[in-house]
């Protein structure tokens, strides 16, 4: 019975070939490895395994390379500081793989089930699991009943492949081979879904699949080629795919009380600091160095700091430690409306006592630069705390803030934090700024830089908006709340339609009547105007030229908006 | 007064005027740290003087380096407008051409040393040519309106460095009151050149000693690149129709290739222009002679070890090609090595060296013992010796002084032979020991060069060096020692003489055996057998291999096993020397750290790995995993890792939650943990929020309570 399936493989293998030698041709590289597979009539299993095995340490050999580049550039790690350089580059800037949407799921589940031990992210899934996936994904299992929702993409896909599979083998083929066949095909799923992109676990668990299967040469191109357009493939499929696999749970659902920033800092305060102790010797060894910080300024360096960590308690603890005698400037970059001009004017006018107004920047600066040129005992101290903020990190104003390092009396002491942040200087600017690198990772939460409202994630948009809301129509009449509470309403009864213009004056008019809000549509504009006036509700006119109404804030907020004048109402 | 503010984001503090100190010493921040040795002072001159010595010597450097090009330049320059000196009536004639002369300066892609260069161009130009010198830079320059205000500005003040002050009525027409065009740059241009002419005779000579009665008016494009083309366009055409009035010269900063004047100006516009080309010196060989000077040199006691010069060299043959920056790294090297080694107060020519070691204090001699070479050296020494080395200062300072001498003597001499071994490698086929001494350099500071396997092929390569070569190369040795300090060559310089003398002998003898030879090549040429040829050739192969040496292969023999014998005994790696540490700067880490910094690598690794830095049992783990104790933040970015583009909050918020509640305990009841606690839910927030403060995420429209991702793979 197994003869006779082998023979049917056999057959269907010589109908393949041709395909194959397409295949050569379309990729030069493996080509090659194939036709020599050709001439060796018997391919030996162990000499596939090798081969998988060569082509791993291909990859490793790359890392190794890259490692040496790294050498080459005098790694010498000393110290627990030097740490940080034996990360190669290839580790750190990798391609983007297609990620499964439920593997964050599997993580944090792996993460939790051994407390107290340390688990292997990710990386370390046992083969075990990799064999089982493709298939729950395929038909989706009780575990995963709850995420088949958002897999509509995949469950699209799946008949289509339930059906090629049912129709290619033959159905007297045996159990075992039927195995390998699904087996191979899940490991084509595997690929389409990306499991994470580690390559040599679906190497190893392809080598299993191969031991399995016997048209070994078939598979041996396969995963050749999987190997080699592995990489394009990824990144086009990662890119390609405007859907997007996650789910679609919102947070509204959650039930879950919206946080406000005081809430959330008395929450916070609660919440004891994990690893305080690890985290103020950490401190003390950066501030250990301050001595040698103003040595370096002094020598005509200035110093950027980097490092995981809000560095802001370090800057405030040198500033107090060290510049209380001397004057300093300090700019939080993080505020949301800092700029260079304010940074310039306040340079000017507190430090340089001058009133006056300039141009342009560059007046300014030429202006900042003639005083401290003329007075060689005027010195200037300048700190700036996230030097690559929204607000700072334009082209122009890092020019600027260069030009202002390069004089020889000004010292700049800045902290950066983006991971891109060095990509804001070129050549010319690094010179100007004639940084000293120093590492300072302090793993102290960014309290104060992300708490501006904008810094923070959905969750937090609109509680400003709201509280705005509530205290501009607290100080209404009780008409002119209703009329507001009508078109909000509104706007939440049509908040699925995507294509809702707003409501037109007319309609508005209409039903502000119906409800005896208004008697005339002079009073109506008047309430409007007022709205406006307070931006609770802006106009845009529709292509027919009438006037559609809507409140610019998103519907969640809207809602909680609606709950509390009910509560109050 | 606290820097947290919700409206304002610049907070000045000025310390009242009696508190504030005029200026703090910069000797007190080196002072600080070590508080318990008393040399910080001296050390600090010593310092800052070797400094500024070498501060000097680069200036020198690049002076000499860029005296051709500017010498080319400013002939250039006077020719220029030669006619134009003459007024002549030729004007005329000059009317219908409208050609700019130009100079294209190409400096190449080191753009952070341009500017020192144009620096000294325009101290240069100024001393020779003409007061009149606008430096334009395209940041400064975004149109062409600002170009000419620029343009004039300069102008019209360096007018007032020239003239003094005797007009200042006259310049208090304030420049923005001015029209900025070009016929009030030619009438200003008019003014200043009639007033130089009706002044008195005597002024007028002492003026026109240096400058001409109608100097070119020079506008130096730094960053040609980096102009928009139609600022560029706009000017040269403008000023091209008014060049029979205004003498102008344009020169352009060139970083790239001079193709780039024909591909940023169209044909029409570049034909207005009389280009000529000038090339400066490569940076690498500014480089070199950089490191020839401040390095290969017993002038300066400060040396770079092997690991720190590699680093200083990588940046730059890596990074920027900039001799500025590596400069630059120099002087770190200099700072750190004074400011982290006690010892390095004798490191100071050899005299001061001397005197300062007899007042050494007893902290710093234990110092010296404490010093890895000196154990060494001592180890070395008989018992009784060992002792007095170890409990008698004054003993010890004889012999430091001893020591630091013999380190003197060492230097001279190690630079001279790295130079003559350098003539012999650098002219060998595929260069085995490099081509530039520096790489020679640094290998015979590694360790023991003859030990290398570089070194012996290229031993074997120089047994096969030609007679005319070696004898060049010989000679060119015998120069270097000749021109070195050092007083143990005088033998050497004998013996090589000698190895000339004898090949010269060798040329007299060859004429005879010369026949011999030909004799046989001739015979050889005969034979058109192939049969006869193969066994003729075979055996003269024969021959060849019975015969002994002749006295040319004898005698390079002899000569290569002599520069063997040289390199064996002065080349030895400066770590093996006593007390090399006191002269050497070898930490390169902290250069690396400071200068060629990886922020990435430092997050991934403080979010990968927080063990690297919190050491905590509780967070040490393998590389690639990550123990479920660790921060927040790193949980959060392990979870992040897992998801493609967009993430779902809920879903990161439940699955940190189940990471956070499983750590915490199981004591949470089942219906709890369905909500999630608003503690863990603040955490939540704030990780995310740190990750897009990094960089790592930044909300997305796409679909509601989603994130996007912004980095890849890995990280």
């Amino acid at each position: 019975m197994s003869q006779a399936g082998r023979r049917e493989r056999a057959a269907l293998e010589v109908k393949f070939v041709p395909d194959e030698e397409v295949l050569k041709h379309i990729a030069e590289d493996s080509g090659i490895k194939v036709r020599k597979d050709k001439t060796q009539l018997t391919v030996t299993l162990k000499t596939f395994v090798k081969k998988l095995e060569d082509i791993s340490d291909d990859g490793a050999q790359e890392i190794l390379e890259e490692k040496n580049y790294v050498a080459a550039l005098g790694i010498c790690a000393q110290g627990s500081m030097g740490n940080g350089s034996s990360v190669s580059g290839g580790e750190v800037y990798s391609f983007q793989t297609p990620k499964r949407s439920s593997k964050m799921v599997e993580l944090a589940s792996e993460l939790a089930q051994t407390p107290g031990q340390i688990v292997a992210a990710g990386h370390s899934e046992c083969p075990e699991k990799t064999a089982k996936t493709p298939q729950s994904s395929k038909r989706p299992g009780s575990n995963k009943a709850q995420q088949r929702s958002k897999k509509k993409e995949f469950v699209s896909t799946t008949p289509y492949r339930l059906r090629k599979r049912l129709a290619a083998p033959d159905p007297d083929l045996e159990s075992e081979s039927e195995y390998s066949a699904s087996c191979s095909e899940g490991d084509e799923d595997d690929q389409k879904e990306g499991s994470a992109g580690l390559s040599g676990q679906k190497t190893s668990a392809k080598t299993k699949a191969a031991s399995v299967s016997p048209p070994r040469n078939t598979l041996a191109k396969k995963v050749k080629e999987d190997k080699m357009s592995n990489l394009v493939e990824e990144y086009f499929e990662a890119h390609s795919s405007s859907k997007v696999l996650t789910s679609d749970r919102t947070l509204q659902k959650l039930q879950k009380r919206r946080l406000n920033q005081q809430t959330l800092h008395d929450l916070l305060k609660k919440a004891p600091l994990a690893y305080a102790a690890e985290i103020k010797e950490l401190n003390q060894q950066h501030e250990s160095l301050f001595s040698k910080w103003m040595l370096h300024l002094h020598w005509g360096f200035n110093i950027v700091l980097y490092g995981l960590g809000s560095k802001r308690d370090l800057l405030e603890k040198f500033r107090t430690s060290v510049l209380q005698d001397s004057i300093h400037l300090v700019v939080n970059g993080y505020f949301p409306s800092i700029t260079v001009r304010s940074i310039l004017n306040s340079i000017t006018e507190e430090v340089l006592d001058h009133t006056g107004t300039f141009h342009s920047p560059l007046d300014h600066l030429e202006f900042i630069i003639k005083r401290f040129k003329e007075d060689s005992s005027l010195e200037l101290y300048v700190l700036i705390h996230n030097l690559d903020s929204q607000m700072l990190r334009g082209e122009r104003s890092q020019q600027i803030l260069a030009q202002l390092s390069s004089l020889p009396n000004i010292y700049l002491i800045a902290s950066i934090d983006h991971i891109n942040a060095p990509l804001m200087w070129d050549q010319a600017k690094l010179s100007l700024y004639n940084w000293l690198w120093y590492e300072t990772t302090t793993f102290s939460p960014y309290a104060e830089e992300t708490s501006y409202e904008n810094s923070l994630l959905v969750q937090q948009s609109g509680s400003l908006a709201l509280s705005s809301l509530t205290h501009v129509l607290r100080s209404l009449t009780l008409n002119a709340r209703g009329i507001f509470r009508l078109l909000a309403r509104y706007q939440l009864e049509h908040k699925d339609n995507p294509s809702y213009p707003g409501l037109s004056f007319q309609d508005f008019y209409q039903q502000c009547r119906e409800a005896f809000l208004v008697n005339s549509d002079l009073t109506l504009r008047a309430q409007l105007t007022e709205f406006r006036d307070h931006k609770l509700i802006r106009t845009k006119r529709g292509g027919d030229g009438v006037e559609y109404l809507f409140i610019p804030v998103d519907d969640s907020t809207l809602t909680d908006f609606l709950e509390k004048e009910d509560e109050d109402v | 007064m606290s820097t947290c503010s919700v409206s304002k984001g610049c907070f000045v503090f000025k310390p009242s005027p009696k508190k504030r100190k005029l200026s703090q010493k910069t000797v007190n921040y080196f002072r600080e740290r070590n508080n318990a040795s008393e040399d910080t002072d001296v050390r600090f001159v010593t310092c800052q003087s070797l400094w500024n010595q070498i501060k000097l010597e680069t200036e020198q450097i690049q002076e000499d380096l860029n005296k051709q090009l500017f010498d080319n330049l400013v002939s250039f320059l006077r020719q220029s407008h030669s006619e134009f000196q003459e007024k002549t009536t030729e004007w005329t004639c000059r009317m219908k051409s409208r050609e700019i002369p130009t100079a294209a300066l190409v400096l190449g892609v080191n753009v952070t040393d341009h500017d020192l260069t144009f620096r000294s161009l325009s101290e240069v130009l100024q001393n020779n040519i003409t007061p009149y010198i606008a430096l334009l830079e395209a940041k400064d320059c975004p149109g062409i309106k600002n170009l000419m205000q620029k343009l004039m500005g300069q102008l019209m003040n360096c007018y007032i460095d020239v003239d003094s002050l005797e007009d200042e009525d006259h310049m208090q027409v304030s420049q923005n009151k001015i029209r900025c065009s070009m016929t009030s740059i030619i009438s200003w241009y008019q003014n200043v050149t009639k007033k130089t002419d009706s002044e008195t005779p005597s002024k007028k000579r002492t003026s026109s000693s240096r400058h001409w009665q109608s100097p070119p008016v020079v506008v130096i494009f730094k960053d040609m690149e980096s102009f928009t083309t139609k600022v560029l366009q706009d000017f040269i055409v403008i000023s091209s129709q008014h060049i029979h009035e205004l003498p102008l010269v344009l020169v352009f900063g060139i970083a790239t290739s001079p193709m780039i004047i024909h591909s940023l100006l169209p044909h029409s516009v570049s034909s207005l222009l009389c280009i000529e080309l000038f090339q400066s010196l490569s940076c690498k060989e500014h480089l070199s002679t950089i490191i020839d000077k401040l390095l290969l040199t017993a002038q300066f006691p400060f040396k770079l070890g092997e690991k720190v010069l590699q680093v200083l060299i990588n940046i730059f043959l890596y990074h920027d090609f900039s001799v500025q920056n590596f400069i630059k790294g120099f002087q770190l090297c200099i700072v750190e090595h004074f400011y982290s080694q006690p010892l390095s107060v004798l490191c100071c020519p050899l005299v001061d060296a001397k005197k300062r070691v007899n007042s050494l204090s007893h902290d710093q001699c234990e110092n010296i013992r404490r010093l890895p070479s000196f154990r060494r050296y001592v180890e070395n020494q008989a018992s009784e010796k060992q002792i007095l080395l170890l409990t008698a200062d004054n003993f010890l300072k004889e012999i430091t002084q001893k020591l630091l001498e013999d380190l003197y003597v060492y230097h001279e001499n190690y630079v001279s032979v790295l130079r003559c071994l350098h003539v012999f490698t650098s002219s060998l086929p595929k260069y085995p020991l490099g081509k530039q001494i520096r790489e020679l350099h640094c290998a015979c500071l590694e360790n023991r060069v003859w030990e290398t396997e570089e070194y012996e092929s290229s031993l074997q390569l120089a047994r096969m060096l030609n007679k005319s070569d070696l004898v060049t190369m010989l000679q060119q040795c015998v120069e270097i020692f000749v021109s070195s300090s050092g007083k143990e060559f005088d033998k050497t310089i004998e013996k090589l003489k000698e190895f000339l003398t004898q090949f010269q002998e060798l040329e007299a003898e060859a004429f005879q055996e010369q026949d011999g030879s030909v004799s046989a090549q001739k015979e050889l040429q005969k034979k058109t057998d192939l049969y006869h040829l193969q066994k003729t050739l075979l055996e003269l192969k024969e021959s060849r291999r019975s015969k002994k040496l002749t006295k040319f292969e004898m005698l390079r023999f002899e000569v290569v096993d002599y520069v063997d014998s040289l390199v064996r005994t002065y080349l030895v790696p400066a770590d093996h020397k006593t007390l090399h540490e006191i002269m050497y700067f070898n930490t390169a880490s902290v250069l690396r750290g400071h200068l060629n910094a990886a922020p990435r690598v430092a997050l991934h690794t403080a979010l990968n790995n927080p063990y690297c830095y919190l050491k905590n049992q509780a967070l040490k783990s393998d590389g690639g995993n990550i123990s479920n104790k660790a921060p927040d933040i790193c949980i959060v970015y392990k979870l992040h890792l897992e998801c493609g583009r967009l993430i779902n909050l809920v879903d990161w918020l439940e699955a940190f939650s189940t990471v956070v509640t499983a750590v915490e305990g199981p004591n949470t009841d089942a219906a709890s943990s369905d909500q999630v606690d608003d503690i863990i839910h603040a955490r939540f927030i704030r990780a995310v929020s740190e990750l897009e403060l990094l960089g790592f995420i930044k909300p997305s429209k796409q679909k509601t309570d989603h994130v996007a991702r912004l980095t890849w793979g890995g990280c």
